[in-house]
């Protein structure tokens, strides 16, 4: 056996705090090592490449590289080491930089020797290593997209064009999300309707897409290349019979707020969620509609022309097996009300920015639907950035948003006096400080300072703000007719579902987790499921573009070539050992393990297309003859002894 | 034999969560006492009882075990089992006349770097204060009251 053992300075992150020189000199001591070098950055062409000619001069047959984490350059290596004709398994890395150098600065000596300890688990598990070749396995090209705001409707187009079969599935009637309820989008200024509404009707008419409206990933098994999915079709109790004539909806008695127009106008209890909705078709809301909860009624049923009121819709279930998963499930707005200081919900005269979103496109469309006033405020990060309520990340958009809505304001009448009341002015996109500057021309005054109280009179309804602006040192305490609140963005229950329902690991704010925050951005720690959008954490419009095109290329280059490579690293059962007890059987999660007959005797059999490779089974055989390739119980045990000084023999 | 004066620990991580924890405490220049190694699994379930006593045999004054939040587990039903186990051994440990707090088991999940730093930290000062194993069948001071 001869080992080559290659040093990484990581350019300083680790040479600045580990004795490269003592580290290099104690792995030549070690048996079996034939080569030891250090370079300033093994993953570099230079590093690698030493890598590949040491192996062919040296026949070198394990290697080890002391360099940084494994799960992030783990896969180089490997490549390079599978390039120079050897097994990638008989690749070793001890991270002397995540778990050594960067936690351990303050302390070089001891880190020193802990690095040496690392080195030499890693050669303790090198030597026992076996020559396993990487397996691939087929792979379709079916994908289930979750959710389709912006995020979801991109990645499915990008995957319906590029030849993929799409499962779009959105828990709303209408695809489009909180896009479809903007005015204007920032700083361009371009009508949000009129930029989402024709990749709207882009979906239903991609031939790969398969759009399930209404509907919710109940359950979701299996693994990348064969994911099984159960979606919970809910009733609409309307049928595809339906051509959106409105008959219905004048002789519903039901009126109620509608949630698209954040309750500035109502809605029937049959209806179309707005007006540019997709699929355009009506449906009965089952909370309000007094047939459905009284049985009287059916007003609609009777008048329709096209027989498409269905009471007797049920809750349908759909199986699906798709290959990858992009979950695009969004946000949603902060509750206001729960920030109690700023009396949302109590004061009438007090609303959130979606609302004025809507009131907004109401004026443009000459369909005014509340009184705006002369004086307006806009209160920044209310919900976001906010330790009290739990909120420590900046929502990315409020700034912007409040810069658009004050402006278009301020430009539809200039008599109006706009104000913006915030913590810093975050303008950090491509033309967005420019956009923050034409606001303040146009008149809109920005004032930095939280907002401390904000208290409406009962009879003029004129809200009073009291604020400190901390640029003129001095306290303002002024009336206006409407106060906006710039409400941050929260996982919204889509996210938290799909977390759960995809045991997805989520980030500090609820959001979820990426698999590495520079260079994996849309992947997960799941393999084949991908993120983007605001599910990931906030982000503008453009972002979750870019981001649902990237989720979807990323899922392309999985199932592209027809097959992926998979981890050997399955179990394997020694059937000399193998009493047949069937423990195995019992704890793996995957049903990959069965007991049948061999030669009149009871054994286990291990179906690798369906292991996963945790090692469960091996740590519950008794009598060892399960074992995991690349972790096997000499394996580790090897590694123990080199972790704790044993010396090895 | 020479005498054990630095504590010696052993955290077996699982991959996706808690080696990658481990990883963020790192990145995020967290500081931690450097007397624990940490050896990668992919799943704590991998980690067997067995394994452990070793690891106690071989001279580690305290095991950490370190794996996905319940639910969370990479595969599905893992870290249940891991739980079960471990709890199993604490019970054996103690009948054995080891202090079962040589052995502990912690959810640390892929962002909690801070986490995985406050429990090494407290570990190690926990296993420091219990000092080496004598084995066999001989307890420290400390664990025989
Ligand atoms: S993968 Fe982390 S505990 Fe199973």
């Amino acid at each position: 056996m001869k080992i080559g053992v290659y040093v990484c300075h990581c350019g300083g992150n680790i040479s600045e705090v580990v004795d490269i020189k003592k580290l290099t000199a104690s792995a030549e001591q070690q048996s079996e090592v034939a080569v030891v070098r250090d370079n300033a950055h093994m993953c570099s062409d230079v590093g690698r490449n030493l890598v590949l000619e040491d192996i062919k001069k040296h026949k070198l047959d394990r290697i080890v590289v002391a360099a940084c984490s494994p799960q992030f350059h783990g896969k180089t290596f490997m490549d390079i080491v599978e390039k120079a004709g050897l097994s990638p398994y008989v690749f070793e890395m001890a991270n002397i930089r995540e778990q050594c150098s960067w936690p351990h600065f303050n302390e070089p000596d001891l880190a020193t020797k802990k690095a040496k300890d690392l080195v030499s688990v890693a050669l303790a598990k090198a030597r026992l290593d076996e020559s396993l070749s990487r397996k691939t396995m087929p792979i379709g090209k079916r994908v289930l997209v979750v959710g389709a705001g912006i995020a979801g409707i991109q990645a499915a187009l990008d995957l319906g064009d590029a030849g993929f079969e799409v499962y779009l599935v959105e828990k709303e009637a209408t695809i489009g999300g909180k896009m479809a309820q903007l005015s204007r989008t920032f700083p361009t200024e371009d009508c949000a309707a009129c930029i989402l509404s024709p990749k709207m009707a882009d979906v239903p008419a991609n031939p790969n897409i398969t759009l399930f409206t209404n509907s919710e990933i109940e359950k979701v098994s299996g693994f990348l290349g064969n994911f099984e999915v159960i979606i919970n079709k809910k009733p609409t109790y309307v049928n595809d019979q339906c051509v959106a004539c409105g008959v219905c909806e004048e002789k519903c008695p039901v009126k109620i707020p509608n949630e698209f127009e954040q309750g500035l106008t109502n809605r029937r209890a049959i209806y179309v969620p707005f007006e540019f909705a997709v699929p355009y078709r009506y449906l009965i809301d089952e909370s309000n509609c007094i047939y459905l909860k009284k049985g009287k009624c059916g007003n609609c049923k009777k008048v329709c022309p096209h027989d498409a009121v269905d009471f007797d819709q049920k809750a349908e279930k759909v199986e699906l097996k798709v290959d990858t998963i992009i979950v695009a499930t969004g946000y949603d707005i902060f509750d206001a009300k729960e920030k109690k200081v700023y009396g949302f919900g109590t004061n009438k005269n007090v609303i959130t920015s979606l609302a004025m979103e809507r009131m907004i496109v109401h004026e443009a469309e000459g369909r005014a639907t509340r009184e705006i006033g002369k004086r307006v405020a806009f209160i920044q990060c209310v919900g976001s950035r906010d330790e009290q309520i739990g909120n420590e990340y900046c929502s990315r958009i409020c700034c912007m948003y409040a810069t658009k809505l004050s402006q278009l304001l301020k430009r539809a009448d200039p008599k109006k006096d706009v104000y913006v009341f915030y913590t810093d002015l975050r303008a950090f996109g491509k033309g967005f400080e420019e956009y923050y500057k034409r606001a303040q021309k146009t008149g809109v005054k920005f004032i930095r300072g939280r907002v401390a109280e904000v208290n409406e009179d009962s009879k003029t309804g004129r809200v009073t703000i009291k604020a400190e602006d901390t640029l003129a040192r001095q306290i303002i305490e002024s009336e206006f007719d409407l106060v906006v609140l710039s409400v941050g963005m929260t996982p919204g229950a889509g996210t938290r579902q799909a977390a759960e329902v995809l045991r997805m690991t989520k980030s500090p704010g609820g959001f979820l987790q990426e698999a590495h925050p520079k260079f994996k951005p849309v992947d997960t720690l799941n393999d084949g499921v991908f993120i983007c959008g605001c599910a990931q954490g906030p982000k503008d419009i453009p972002d979750t573009v870019a981001q649902a095109s990237a989720a979807a290329s990323r899922a392309i280059r999985l199932m592209n070539k027809g097959v992926y490579a998979v981890e050997p690293i399955t179990a394997v059962v020694d059937e000399d050992l193998c009493s047949g007890c069937g423990t195995c059987v019992s704890v793996c999660p995957y049903e990959a393990v069965k007991t049948e007959i061999k030669d009149d005797k009871r054994v286990a059999k291990v179906n690798e297309m369906l292991c996963q490779g945790c090692g469960s089974c091996s740590a519950a055989c008794p009598s060892g003859a399960s074992q995991q390739h690349w972790f096997m119980n000499k394996q580790l045990k090897a590694m123990v002894g080199a972790a704790l000084g044993e010396e090895e023999k | 034999m020479k005498t054990n004066t630095e504590p010696k620990i052993v955290a077996f991580c699982c991959n996706w969560c808690s080696y990658a924890g481990a990883d963020a405490a790192g990145t995020s220049r967290l500081q931690m006492k450097p007397h624990f190694r940490v050896i990668r699994a992919m799943c704590s379930s991998r980690i067997d009882p067995e394994l452990i006593l070793d690891t106690l045999k071989k001279g580690a004054w305290g095991v950490l075990v370190a794996g996905c939040h319940p639910g969370d587990c990479h595969y599905v039903t893992g870290n249940y089992r891991t739980q079960k186990r471990i709890a199993l051994l604490k019970n054996l440990l103690t009948e054995l006349g080891i202090a079962p707090q040589r052995v502990r088991l912690e959810w640390i999940s892929a962002n909690e770097g801070g986490k995985f730093q406050k429990v090494i930290n407290e570990f190690i000062d926990e296993m420091t204060s219990l000092g080496p194993l004598q084995l066999p069948g001989r307890p420290t001071a400390k664990e025989a009251s």
